[in-house]
């Protein structure tokens, strides 16, 4: 607001009064539903939660080993030459810490989100998940060591979230 | 003066649902065999830009064009999505080359319409919030006001639609990328069940899945890539306004400009002497036989007496979807105006199969990006 301008004329708005339509306005809710296939790469990684494995899929030109699997090789282009699990134990490459939730409310707990290169994998390929188990978010660490924590298999869905999240473990 | 060429065409074909496949392995496929017509490139170094088709809401995405790289072979390279009609598209990639800055340019686009749970409601999504959409109902039923309204100006009749039905479908036979194809004959279409007054139930395209990849490039490199490039001589594309309320509701007037601007910039003067065939957007029954006068492929009115008359059937005088059309092929979301183009292509190539034609140099393929819109392109193609 200029300096000349100390208040504008007219009535000033809340955005309670746009709830209670005070301004007109058109409330519409979309209904959109989609059913993904999983497809050749993405139903084995399923498959392999449910089993409590991390599935790979290789490509023998450029040796790689990737996580997650997919059909083709996005840097041959050519479609990958075969799928095999990896351990699910990795390393953090990046990480952060979220005091907002998904409705942009302040959350006490923060949620702890990393990307973990896993090992088997190649270098830099691996998953997004949380991590659990840990105090003091100022304890995790570029490097550190980490294990998937599973849901027991009856409660597996065959989904992300099969995996609860990653903890540190210490390695002798 | 820097021409446009089409040097390679791969699809998956269409089909009814693809399980099997996620869309992501739908486009690889058809990308890897659109690279291997085209001189068997590589897009990982010979193709200088990437364009895709696609529209968030099919697909289920914010921001879809992220999701696009991977499976065309463009990570790293230059991509960007075009919101709109696959003909629209390649108006993108044909300007592109024009600049003189791109080459070789790769087109996608795709559907897969059997991922949408709601696909109905997406499209009545399109639909004026404030004005249409709390009257309810299928959205489908604009069609059914635009038919009642162009059958009554025109004096095209239903019992011609359902003539356009038993062709494509009927050409949708000897296509093998079609999801569609069926034996049907007027009285099928005219004793199918109501839907959308007065359309029937086999007057309206079902969905189907399926990806389609094109390579455009400059006559420099053209003739590198490929033994029978297909030349884009023109290109045109218009909207006439969303208002349900205001709109024509009897003539595709977005066509009719959208061929116009094509038809100029090819030189053509007189479409129905020049062109040699058609590929429409038949989305409904009706839709064929206005375009096609919209086009200018007949004299106003006269479109019903094309079908009826069998000129716009297979060894007729101007063949109008001898790949089906969207009846025949299926309602591919964007990627039913790449189906147009790929016909057109085919058929110029000379390799469409038992239902090629003879002696055809020119060709006209025009989309429209359905209900309730009224936005349309079309291109001209030919093959010298």
């Amino acid at each position: 607001m200029s300096e000349k301008i100390k208040r504008f004329p007219g009535e000033e708005l809340k955005g309670a009064d746009i709830r209670v339509g005070k301004v007109p306005t058109i409330r519409f809710r979309p209904r959109v539903r989609y059913l993904w296939s999983a497809g050749v790469a993405m139903s084995r990684f399923i498959e392999g939660l449910k089993e409590g494995k991390i599935v790979a899929s290789t490509c023998e030109k450029c040796g790689r080993i990737m996580v997650p699997p997919r059909a083709f090789c996005e840097e041959c282009f050519k479609p990958v030459d075969g799928y095999t699990p990896v351990k699910d134990t990795g390393t953090i490459n990046t990480w952060s810490v979220s005091y907002v939730a998904g409705d942009a409310s302040r959350i006490k707990e923060p949620i702890l989100v990393a990307v973990i290169d896993m090992d088997g994998a190649s270098t830099g390929m691996g998953l997004l998940h949380l991590l659990g188990e840990i105090d003091d978010w100022k304890q995790i660490k570029f490097g550190m060591r980490v294990k998937a924590v599973w849901k027991p298999p009856e409660e597996r869905t065959g989904n992300i979230t099969d995996i609860r999240y990653f903890k540190p473990v210490k390695e002798v | 003066m820097r021409e446009v060429a089409i040097v390679g065409v791969g699809s998956t074909g269409f089909r009814a649902v693809t399980p099997d496949v996620s869309y992501k392995e739908m486009m690889f496929e058809a990308a890897t065999r659109a690279y291997q017509d085209a001189g068997n490139i590589s897009p990982r170094k010979d193709i200088d830009a990437f364009i895709s088709v696609a529209e968030d809401y099919w697909e289920g995405f914010s921001i879809f064009d992220e999701f696009v790289p991977d499976q065309l072979g463009a990570v790293l390279r230059h991509l960007f999505t075009v919101c709109g009609d696959s003909i629209i598209g390649l108006s993108t990639a044909y300007m592109l080359i024009k600049t003189g800055h791109f080459d070789v340019v790769a087109l996608e686009s795709h559907g897969k319409p059997s991922d949408i749970l709601t696909l109905y409601d997406v499209v009545q999504f399109a639909m004026d919030p404030m004005l249409n959409r709390p009257l309810g109902g299928h959205p489908f039923f604009v069609a059914g006001l635009e038919m009642t309204r162009f059958l009554y100006e025109t004096g095209n009749t239903k019992e011609q639609c359902a003539m356009v039905v038993s062709k494509n479908r009927g050409n949708a036979l000897a296509n093998p990328y079609a999801a569609y194809g069926a034996d049907i004959d007027v009285d099928d279409v005219l004793c199918s069940n109501h839907q959308f007054y007065p359309l029937n139930q086999l007057d309206v395209s079902q969905p189907s899945d399926g990806g389609i990849v094109m390579i455009l490039a400059s006559n420099e490199v053209a003739a590198e890539l490929s033994d029978n490039p297909v030349w884009v001589k023109g290109v045109g594309w218009a909207v006439e306004t969303p208002s349900l309320e205001t709109r024509c509701w009897s003539d595709a007037v977005y066509a009719r400009i959208a061929a116009d601007m094509a038809y100029k910039k090819a030189g053509i003067g007189n479409p129905s002497r020049e062109v040699d065939f058609a590929e429409v957007d038949d989305l409904f029954s009706y839709k064929e036989l206005q375009h096609i006068e919209a086009l200018r492929l007949c004299r106003p009115g006269e479109a019903g007496l094309l079908v009826e008359e069998g000129e716009t059937w297979i060894g007729g005088s101007m063949p109008v979807n001898t790949s089906g059309g969207n009846l025949g092929m299926g309602w591919a979301l964007e990627a039913s105006g790449m189906q147009r183009l790929l016909e057109t292509v085919l058929q110029l190539r000379g390799e469409a199969g038992s239902r090629q034609l003879s002696d055809v140099d020119v060709g006209v393929a025009q989309s429209w990006r359905g209900v309730p819109t009224t936005t349309g392109a079309v291109a001209v193609l030919t093959n010298y």
